[in-house]
């Protein structure tokens, strides 16, 4: 049997524990309470760390698919250090001034009033997260997969592709709505140099954009895949890598978005 | 689709560039890193010379200005932090014997390993070319305070030449990053059967912490870059505060604080310097095992100590800021983090000695330098806490004591590091699909590694009298400036040519290791397999295509009962007695 | 930590620090040169570990259990640090925690690529408003002081730090332009002056001389010739000292 087939539940049940016995000193626990029953099957195990007790294989039947999940779990975090300091730098700014020339304390932050398109734009990217999601599961639908593992077609991909299209083409709409808020700012006269609270904002919108435009592209290059690409297995796990970006894209624009919004 | 079928191989330079192999990646980026310090001790060599003979000029450039001093800074601090120090360890060997030892084939995302090398050599070569900017190349250093690198006017080569290192740093950053991403995911998916986490080599612990530490401090590197890239070109003032005056010029509409920057580039900057020591200290335990024919002495407050180090490294920052500004209390919190970290790396020492403690070592050439790893880390590692306080970093700092203290950990200990991995896994590293893996020779290794260790010595100890006379750090001459300054300067002038002639000495000293790597790669004489009796799965026998390695115990298992002649290396299941 | 008897002679040591004369000086020398000893006692004794133990016949059975081997060395080792960070932390937080006294002369100190100027407030101790606009080091008012502030009138720029000895003075770092580090080898003292901060730093010199100030923080091409001088007088002397530039200030 291949990868990422979703398997049979009953063979992903864990094993049952042996039954505790108060007279068997070995395997039970006397009723006073022990460590777990040690492995005693052959194989290198035995460090009661249950390595060789995975299903259908030392490493499952996901492994590929878990490989590739926290290969991408690892760069979020990555990323998420890199808004933290973006963040932290916001809050350092907003509260730090300098002693002018009257040995007052100035602080010069004037909040950006942020345009109201921005509200629009999250609600776009909260939908586009619904849609990315539907499309996801789609992939993981169990018949389908198997279906389509047996080469009878390929409904996971025939079912999937619209949402994803969709997905891809909400975020282009938020894009496009960010690219309105800056033009609304700059025709106000608020531009990036004008005051420290705009350089926060557009460094944060902008950098956000940049990341939702490599989503876009991860979603067009999944769409891609799902075309071209041979194997269920591969097609699930580019679809699920790409979506849960662009969840994580979604989640990091929420805490921005309230930052923008509330804590100027 | 129908497969496509060659008729004949791919050419040398497809292969080259396309590679995915994780051992040919290694490769790369090993030669990669060879190109970065041979650079870099160039670099250095001429800013020794220049201190200690000013008259002396370039042949084709005329006399050294004091700028083109600060670049020679500037690049050498850059190429060795970056170039030589995070991606040799870490990628070089990391991609090359990190999949032997957990007993896998592949690393976990081999098309991305080529990508981030790739990255890497673009980064090298955008700095290189920094050097060619009209201007000039930057002078603010590796570390790039503002406002001197956020203002283009504040000095020559802070134009053109600054962007360019900064590009090269984002792209460094990114690739850097994604390396990591691969290392973590490879050591916790991808390890084979019954190698569980007590039983992975402290190389790989080393390996995976240094990662984890990589992780979380570039992506703010590539932050603060980002942020002064802002400042520098899209007239925002995230560093340069207002009413800055350069020269004539007030910069700074806004409220910028260059204390910021510290802060931000710090917080990468500690996590670098430890990401550039980890793997180093995991080679230097199970190399002194080997060597010693003894089991590791506390295996697992080893594995402790590593994380520990690792986690308190992100917290320690600030005791490079103690006289920049910040609130004394900060410095006092930040001086009892950093005399912490001083326990978890006097266990590893301890440690060590434990292990060789009346052991008759085998002293190959890679267990001398893993020796020598011991004394330079220690030599380096005491002055830590010194400049820990800061009452006396008041003193201290930015001074040659500094120089002399992190050279003598980074530069020494750390490539001792490296040497001994050259040393140690050289049949690794020298194994082809055509060719077996060879060993280097062990009698030029033995000089190389006296004379670099006799070398590093007289380099940098005499560095701490320097510096406790005064001398500070970045100076372009020591010579030729007036007033009193130039009586305190004058008392630092008797050592310079002691200190230059011995990094002349160290520089040479080199030359057998080079000698020795283009004989022994073209040696035509195989290592015998598993030469140095070891017990990790890097030396294990190749399994079948079909056949999977499995680990049995931890390694390092070493029976007393013969001097440690007997062993059991991991690959090896128990076998009746015994 | 007072030194015993036998480590005085050693702590007396100075060499290779140059002759120290702050009031603070001689507590942060002892303490650094007790530093310095352990470093390198505890750095010969890894040493002689190191070398007794390869030189060793090897041993056969068990090594010794961890709580000798490690635990007790790492708990000296604690201690000792703990000690010494006890110590410097006192040190510090003397010279760093409290600002200076509330009589000591205040002086403003100025870096800016490449020269230190200082700024005394004249007979009525206040300091005149300055603004990066007037700054014009050829027309003789390198800080830029504001003429149309009567308090800065009487304002004495020099380019030469002169201080009384025995008295405290409180020095504002000022950077124009990029950070520049404010250091006094012979005082034992060192503060970057970051623009756009105000950061003070006190001390009190004690010896009669000339000392040297320089940059210690890498500011551009003439960052090493970033020099001035501190002229510690006697009070009389200083007093005369600044009654002759007061006569040269006011118009």
């Amino acid at each position: 049997m291949p990868g990422t087939l979703t398997p049979i539940d009953t063979e992903r049940r864990p094993q049952r524990r042996p039954e505790r016995r108060t007279d068997d000193t070995d395997h039970g626990d006397g009723g006073n309470g022990r460590r777990p029953p040690t492995d005693k099957r052959t194989g290198g195990g035995g460090d009661n760390d249950n390595w060789n007790d995975r299903p259908q294989g030392h490493r499952g039947p996901r492994e590929k698919l878990r490989r590739y999940r926290l290969g991408v779990f690892f760069a979020l975090a990555g990323d998420m250090m890199f808004f933290v300091a973006i963040v932290s730098a916001f809050f350092v700014s907003q509260a730090s001034g300098h002693f002018d020339a009257y040995n007052n304390y100035i602080n010069r932050w004037l909040p950006t009033a942020i345009p109201p398109v921005l509200w629009l734009n999250t609600a776009v990217l909260v939908v586009s997260s619904v849609t990315a999601e539907i499309a996801r599961r789609r992939m993981f639908n169990q018949i389908d997969a198997m279906e389509e593992w047996f080469g009878l077609g390929r409904p996971t991909s025939r079912r999937a592709m619209p949402w994803l299209v969709a997905t891809a083409f909400l975020g282009l709409v938020f894009l496009a709505g960010q690219v309105l808020a800056w033009r609304q700012l700059h025709l106000q006269g608020v531009f990036m140099s004008s005051n420290v609270s705009s350089h926060f904002f557009f460094l944060i919108t902008g950098v956000h954009g940049l990341h939702l435009v490599l989503g876009v592209a991860a979603l067009i290059g999944a769409v891609v895949g799902l075309r071209y690409s041979s194997q269920v297995e591969n097609r699930q796990i580019i679809v699920d890598c790409s979506v849960w970006y662009w969840h994580s894209m979604g989640v990091f624009w929420l805490f921005l978005f309230t930052l923008l919004a509330f804590f100027q | 689709m129908t497969p496509i079928t060659r008729t004949s191989a791919p050419s040398f330079l497809r292969r080259a560039i396309c590679t995915t192999d994780h051992r040919a990646i290694g490769r790369q980026y090993l030669v990669l890193a060879l190109i970065s310090v041979a650079i870099g001790t160039v670099l250095s060599l001429l800013m020794r010379l220049h201190l200690t003979w000013p008259e002396i000029g370039l042949p084709g450039h005329g006399p050294i200005l004091p700028e083109d001093y600060l670049t020679l800074v500037t690049f050498h601090g850059t190429l060795m932090v970056f170039y030589v120090l995070t991606t040799a360890p870490q990628s070089g060997f990391g991609n090359l014997i990190l999949p032997s030892q957990i007993g896998t084939r592949h690393m976990a995302f081999p098309r991305l390993n080529a990508a981030a090398f790739w990255l890497t050599a673009t980064a090298l070569a955008t700095l290189l070319s920094a050097t060619f900017a009209p201007g000039g190349g930057p002078i603010s250093g590796w570390t790039a305070y503002p406002p001197l690198s956020a203002v283009a006017s504040a000095g020559p080569g802070q134009a053109l030449g600054m962007d360019l290192w900064l590009a090269s740093l984002a792209l460094f950053s990114i690739a850097t990053t994604i390396a990591s991403v691969n290392t973590l995911t490879t050591v916790i998916r991808s390890r084979c059967d019954g190698m569980t986490w007590e039983r992975l080599p402290l190389t790989v612990w080393g390996w995976f912490t240094a990662a984890l530490l990589s992780l979380l401090a570039f992506s703010v590197l590539l932050a603060a870059l980002l942020l002064l890239f802002c400042d520098r070109h899209a007239g925002t003032s995230f560093f340069i505060p207002s009413g800055d005056l350069v020269g004539r010029t007030l910069h700074g509409g806004g409220n910028g604080s260059p204390l910021l920057w510290l802060h931000l580039f710090w917080f990468f900057g500690h996590p670098e310097v430890y990401i550039a020591i980890l793997p180093g200290m995991g080679l230097t335990s199970m190399i002194l095992g080997n060597f010693a024919r003894r089991r590791i002495f506390g295996y697992r407050i080893m594995i402790a100590t590593t994380l520990l180090i690792g986690f308190l490294g992100i917290l320690v920052w600030g005791h490079h800021m103690f006289v920049a500004g910040l609130n004394p209390f900060a410095g006092t919190a930040f001086s009892i983090s950093t005399m912490a970290i001083a326990v978890p790396a006097a266990a590893k020492v301890l440690s060590w000695l434990a292990t060789i403690w009346r052991s008759r070592p085998e002293y190959k050439t890679a267990m001398l330098f893993a020796l020598g790893f011991v004394s330079l880390f220690v030599a380096g590692g005491l002055t830590g806490p010194v400049l820990a306080q800061p009452i006396l970093d008041q003193y201290l700092h930015n001074t040659f004591f500094v120089v002399a203290h992190f050279h003598l950990i980074m530069a020494m200990a750390g490539v001792f590091g490296l040497f001994a991995a050259t040393y140690y896994w050289f049949p690794q590293i020298s194994a082809t699909a055509n060719r077996p893996g060879r060993l280097m020779s062990e009698r030029l290794g033995r000089i190389h590694f006296w004379g670099t260790l006799i070398g590093a010595y007289a380099t940098f100890l005499p560095m701490h009298i320097t510096g406790l006379e005064g001398e500070p750090r970045h100076y372009a001459q020591l010579t030729g400036v007036p007033g009193q300054a130039g009586h305190l300067l004058a008392t630092t002038i008797p050592l310079q040519a002691p200190i230059t002639y011995a990094a002349l000495f160290l520089a040479a000293a080199q030359l057998p290791f080079l000698l020795n790597l283009a004989l022994s790669l073209r040696n035509s004489k195989p290592a015998p397999p598993n030469p140095w009796q070891a017990t990790t799965l890097e030396w294990a026998p190749e399994p079948s295509p079909d056949e999977e390695i499995a680990a049995y115990r931890v390694p390092c298992s070493y029976h007393e009962g013969n001097n440690g002649a007997t062993f059991l290396p991991q690959w090896v299941s128990d076998v009746s007695t015994e | 930590m007072a030194p015993t008897p036998h480590a005085a002679p050693l702590l007396a040591l100075r060499w290779p620090l140059p002759a120290d004369a702050s009031a603070h000086g001689p507590s942060l020398d002892q303490h650094l040169i007790l530093n310095l000893w352990i470093a390198g006692g505890l750095l010969a004794l890894v040493h002689v570990i190191l070398l007794v133990g390869l030189l060793s016949r090897r041993r056969v059975g068990e090594p010794k259990r961890s709580w000798i081997v490690e635990y007790l060395p790492l708990s000296f080792l604690v201690l000792l640090f703990a000690g010494l960070a006890i110590q410097a932390e006192i040190l510090w937080a003397a010279t760093r925690y409290t600002g200076a006294d509330p009589a000591a002369l205040q002086v403003e100190v100025t870096g800016m690529q490449f020269a230190w100027y200082f700024r005394y407030p004249g007979p009525d101790a206040v300091f005149g408003r300055t603004a990066p606009k007037l700054v014009a080091p050829g027309e003789g008012n390198p800080v830029g002081i504001d003429p149309a502030d009567p308090p800065g009138a009487d304002d004495i720029v020099t380019s030469e730090l002169v201080l009384p000895a025995g008295r405290e003075v409180d020095l504002r770092l000022h950077a124009h332009d990029v950070i520049h580090g404010f250091a006094v080898p012979e005082m034992r003292l060192k503060q970057n002056a970051v623009p756009g901060e105000t950061i003070h730093l006190h001390f009190t010199p004690t010896t009669p001389g000339t000392y040297a100030i320089l940059c210690t923080q890498l500011c551009g091409a003439g960052h090493y010739r970033m020099q001035a001088n501190l002229r510690v007088l006697p009070p009389a002397a200083f007093a005369a000292w600044l009654a002759s530039k007061q006569t040269g200030a006011t118009p």
